[in-house]
């Protein structure tokens, strides 16, 4: 019997050439709308509500009034600066999933200020000192496992997702140390009389400043990214450790450096939580918002200004989705799971951008 | 005494929930797959289980305890398996970050649970909260001798069965990777898959397989927390997904061998209650002990990496995406 070799039905192969833009977003775009499909399939299924006007009641929910438009916004700042953070942890394939930790760092220093100094310094001056603190407390806790990385290349993922937990513990002692009132196990508004520590309202909006203030760091990590020297050392060692140590550069010292970065950012996001929003603080004050922000800096390909859109995307869905569980008397975790709905299309749809697959043709069979 | 033996029980129904989930972990780490998804496909087991018998029981007014245990863990078990095949589709085929997948599957399974774990009720037409007594009690039923035993022996029979499959598992694991050719086969797709693929092995099946296998018995675990931690109702606070995450450090603490996963998941759980039986300890400083177990997980990780013993090293493709034609 003749064995006969027959060309396997389904063949992938690596594209030629980069896909021009307007293609890959496509692809994307394709992968969004059918991950939105699905998801109004769902909520369909559970609420029994007409999609299109399951997608109105979440707008609705976004955007619905001056106050929810706000809320938006300012959860997209705080996402998009996570993000903002992680990217040139990311970007050096040091794989911070830490933010959460960071972040809370970042707020415990926050809030200690806001009860310790109250008024005793006005606020042009203690806001900046916030800043600065809480920077410096996100900062260590990210190089504390990049310390170990440079040093024994301690497996960075597990140590860095560790450091999370330990943070957590960290933050319900001092909840349990400034609880208001005692008993409460929760430290409740802080200053709410003096707003000592509050960021001021600028343009009669309570969040103007949250989205200077990550507008700046957006335009800031681009040029830091693309544009400098230090930019230019991550990414050769995220490409390769090997090149950068041929090219005479210290990989332990970019490891450090980038991860000190990295968690300020996280660090002054727990500030925006803190001082920009909640004016409280409660373990859940990262709110699985530093894990979430790994897949929008990874999506975005560490580009900050295409972590707005994703971020905005994201807190659109959140917003929206909490709005549909308070009106049918549902839970709000159904945004998180909408939120893995997205995110698998979308991660499933980079594959069509970088192959192509080739189904088998019975033209070509002559050989 | 009795303090200690209430330890030694509460340490040993978390390091129950933790091994599963290690034992799990291991099989897919294995296979080259670091399945950061661990705690979302607990998740998942804990509340398509519950689920399963929730519909059961509502519908029978006479549920039989022997098809309840059924249904929940053949429930339990192919959700989860589901959970890892979503994991492995995105990774193995689709060729997709490991990490970012992983860390999307919990967002997505812990959505999923505690959605439908605070909701199903209502959705159900019913009042209060998911309540699976006769599952729960069967879950937790030991021999009908063990109650009057002394202290000790007592203590060591006391467990619903699953405590004790827990550990059937790790051994069986640990035998089909370490003593048979389809581990040897794993282990080399895990270490080397270029080479496992030259050699004729195929590298996805044994990837998707590992994968899957490992998320259902990481989903036990989460069956095992809700039918015997929580007694058969849903708990909204996270307590799954912490321990999840101890499951994932257990994996490395245990250097890659279930059997060793074996007693490190009983510290842990030791370790996760020893706060509240050391006296004179107030409110603040509990909170400072419940952070014993990821320290000394970090503590661990330093030292593993500071002895660099080959042994003890994960996998060497861990994390890697495998391609034949990317070479």
């Amino acid at each position: 019997m003749r064995k006969t070799h027959k060309e396997p039905f389904i063949r992938i192969s690596k594209r030629g050439e980069i896909l021009p833009p307007w293609k890959a977003w496509g692809i994307r775009g394709i992968a969004l709308v059918g991950s939105l499909v699905l998801c109004a399939i769902i909520i369909y299924s559970i609420v029994e509500l007409n999609p299109l006007k399951v997608y109105g009641a979440m707008f609705n929910g976004a955007f619905g009034t001056n106050k929810r438009g706000w809320v938006t916004i300012r959860d997209t700042m705080m996402l998009l600066c996570i993000g903002i953070g992680l990217a040139p942890a990311f970007k050096m394939r040091f794989w911070n999933i830490g933010a959460e930790g960071q972040i809370l760092m970042g707020g415990i220093a926050s809030a200690a200020c806001m009860v310790y100094l109250d008024s005793a310094l006005p606020n042009l001056a203690l806001l900046p000192l916030m800043f600065i603190l809480s920077a410096l407390a996100g900062g260590i806790w990210g190089f504390i496992p990049a310390w170990f990385k440079a040093k024994w290349n301690t497996n960075e993922t597990l140590f860095t997702l560790m450091m999370n937990y330990i943070a957590i513990q960290v933050t319900s002692y001092f909840v349990a140390l400034w609880e208001n009132p005692p008993g409460s196990n929760s430290v409740g508004v802080i200053n709410p009389q003096t707003k000592a520590g509050w960021f001021p309202e600028i343009f009669g909006e309570m969040y103007t400043l949250n989205v200077i203030i990550v507008l700046a760091l957006a335009v800031a990590m681009f040029v830091y990214l693309n544009y400098s020297k230090q930019g230019y050392e991550i990414a050769v060692v995220g490409e390769s450790e090997n090149t950068a140590r041929y090219a005479a550069m210290s990989v332990p010292k970019v490891i450090m450096r980038t991860m000190l970065v990295s968690g300020a950012v996280c660090g002054i996001a727990g500030f925006l939580a803190v001082s920009g929003a909640s004016h409280t603080i409660s373990i859940s004050t990262a709110g699985g918002r530093g894990f979430t922000a790994i897949i929008v800096a990874w999506l975005a390909k560490f580009n900050p200004f295409v972590m707005i859109l994703i971020s905005a995307l994201l807190v659109f869905l959140d917003r929206g989705a909490i709005e549909i569980a308070s009106q049918y008397n549902l839970n709000d975790y159904v945004s998180s799971m909408l939120t893995g709905i997205i995110l698998f299309f979308i991660l499933g749809s980079e594959f069509f951008i970088n192959y192509q697959v080739k189904f088998r043709s019975n033209k070509e069979v002559q050989a | 005494m009795t303090e200690l033996i209430s330890l030694f029980q509460a340490g040993i129904v978390f390091g129950t929930v933790i091994l599963y989930g290690a034992t799990g972990e291991i099989l897919t780490e294995k296979s080259g797959n670091l399945n950061l998804g661990v705690p979302g496909i607990m998740y998942l087991g804990g509340i398509m289980g519950l689920m399963g018998v929730f519909f059961y029981e509502m519908n029978n007014p006479d549920p039989s305890p022997i098809l309840c245990v059924l249904i929940a863990m053949s429930c339990a078990f192919l959700a989860s398996m589901l959970g890892g095949l979503i994991y492995s589709l995105l990774t193995i085929t689709l060729r997709a970050n490991q990490n970012v997948t992983g860390l999307t599957l919990t967002i997505f399974a812990g959505g999923f649970a505690n959605f439908f774990g605070g909701s199903l009720m209502k959705l159900a037409g019913g009042v209060g909260q998911i309540n699976v007594a006769t599952t729960s009690a069967a879950f937790r039923a030991t021999l009908p001798f063990v109650p009057n035993l002394p202290a000790l022996p007592r203590m060591l029979l006391g467990f619903g069965f699953m405590a004790y499959l827990a550990v059937v598992v790790a051994f069986v694991v640990s035998w089909v990777i370490n003593r048979t050719s389809v581990g040897l086969n794993l282990r080399a797709v895990g270490e080397n898959p270029a080479t496992a693929d030259a050699a004729g092995i195929n590298v996805t099946k044994y990837k998707y397989l590992a994968t899957c296998l490992g998320a259902g018995i990481s989903g036990l675990g989460g069956l095992y927390y809700v039918m015997d931690y929580t007694k058969g109702t849903w708990d909204s606070a996270g307590g799954i997904e912490s321990l999840g995450w101890l499951a994932v450090a257990l994996v490395i603490f245990s250097t890659w061998r279930p059997k060793r996963g074996i007693w490190g998941a009983y510290l842990f759980g030791l370790l996760s209650w020893l706060y509240f039986y050391i006296p004179g300890l107030t409110r603040r400083s509990m909170e400072l002990f419940k952070m014993l177990p990821y320290l000394v997980t970090v503590i661990v990780l330093v030292a593993a990496s500071l002895r660099r013993r080959r042994e003890d090293q994960p996998p060497a493709a861990l994390g890697l995406p495998y391609f034949r034609e990317e070479r």
